[in-house]
């Protein structure tokens, strides 16, 4: 990375943090305004992380090669039941064994 | 300050962040593999300061994502921070303006739940335990970046110790953490279909934007009759 791509990482970071701010002052501000949310509007903010998240899942299960694909359908299983933590210590697991066992 | 409920804060933070340190130190290598130094990792840690969302940051710096999707990004994900600060409203609306400034700025997930759970079982949500409950969590959180960072840089390739599995099944878990949530598999379905559709019609950046697009106006075309009547509901995970 040369020294104005990452002055662009710098001001990216800045950015986020700014806009994270907003998120966290936000409500408070809008509580103060706003008495109702519309129904429409609640259900499109509802969906916001998980169409957001999915789009950096589906990719990954879908071109990431065979072994990732195997360790999320593992990974998913568990999360179904457990934390996050096991979920990584499962597919973690599972992509090493292919990698090193059985290639 | 009362140094009581500083110190009770502090202890009840430290739970917290024992369970949140392997994230950090992911978010700490990771960042390295995606081009950060370690500076830039400790930095994005120390002003952006949540976890998923510093964790999509990187995956869409290092696939070079135009920086205001990037940006956009960082907010959509962190968009449920909204419901945390008018919820919590109530709770803190005796602090003065700083004091607010502050609050806000760390107002992570369990910050916020162990506020809540605090004013539930009648006691005061005070600055001072406030603060000594998110200034543990703020501290750790940044030395382990810092300390998966060194790690990151010392592991050349990550395909090789198993760390690119890590992001997607992180993610995966984040996604599995919104699934009692109104729409929940229409709007993951969606998504899903879009996103792999636009990375091979159009392309790698766009894929976020035109997927998270799908199910958010999917959602919008089908609003629950519980919304209506009920508050927004509340989830966990970082």
């Amino acid at each position: 990375m040369d020294a104005s791509q990452h002055l662009d990482l710098i001001y990216i970071i800045l950015a986020a943090a700014v806009a994270t701010f907003a998120t966290r002052v936000g409500g408070y501000v809008l509580i103060t305004q706003l008495k109702h949310i519309p129904p429409r509007l609640e259900a499109a903010l509802n969906a916001v992380p998980a169409a957001v998240l999915t789009t950096l899942v589906a990719p990954a299960f879908v071109y990431g090669g065979l072994d990732v694909a195997a360790a999320m359908v593992l990974a998913f299983a568990v999360g179904l039941r457990f934390s996050t933590l096991r979920m990584l210590l499962a597919g973690w697991v599972v992509v090493m064994a292919i990698r090193y066992a059985f290639l | 300050m009362n140094n009581g409920d500083f110190r009770e804060g502090l202890r009840q933070g430290f739970p917290v962040i024992v369970a949140a340190s392997p994230f950090g130190a992911l978010f700490g290598a990771l960042a390295v593999d995606n081009g950060f130094s370690i500076a830039d990792a400790v930095f994005m840690s120390a002003t952006v300061y949540a976890g998923a969302s510093q964790m999509v940051g990187i995956e869409l710096f290092g696939n070079n994502v135009q920086p205001w999707l990037i940006v956009l990004s960082i907010f959509a994900v962190n968009f449920r921070h909204v419901l945390y600060s008018a919820s919590i409203a109530r709770h803190i609306r005796h602090y003065t303006p700083l004091q607010k400034f502050f609050a806000f700025f760390l107002l992570i997930d369990p910050q916020y739940a162990e506020s809540e759970r605090r004013a539930e079982r009648g006691l005061p949500v005070t600055f001072s335990w406030y603060l000594g409950f998110a200034l543990i969590i703020y501290f750790l959180w940044l030395v382990t970046t810092a300390i998966g960072a060194v790690f990151g840089q010392m592991v050349g390739d990550p395909q090789a110790i198993g760390l690119d599995v890590l992001l997607p099944i992180y993610f995966l878990g984040l996604v599995l953490g919104f699934r009692k949530r109104d729409r929940f598999l229409p709007v993951v379905a969606t998504s899903a279909v879009a996103s792999v559709a636009a990375i091979h019609f159009v392309g790698s950046p766009w894929h976020v934007s035109i997927g998270a697009l799908a199910g958010v106006v999917l959602a919008a075309c089908f609003p629950s009759e519980r919304a209506e009547t009920e508050g927004e509901p509340v989830e966990q995970g970082n």
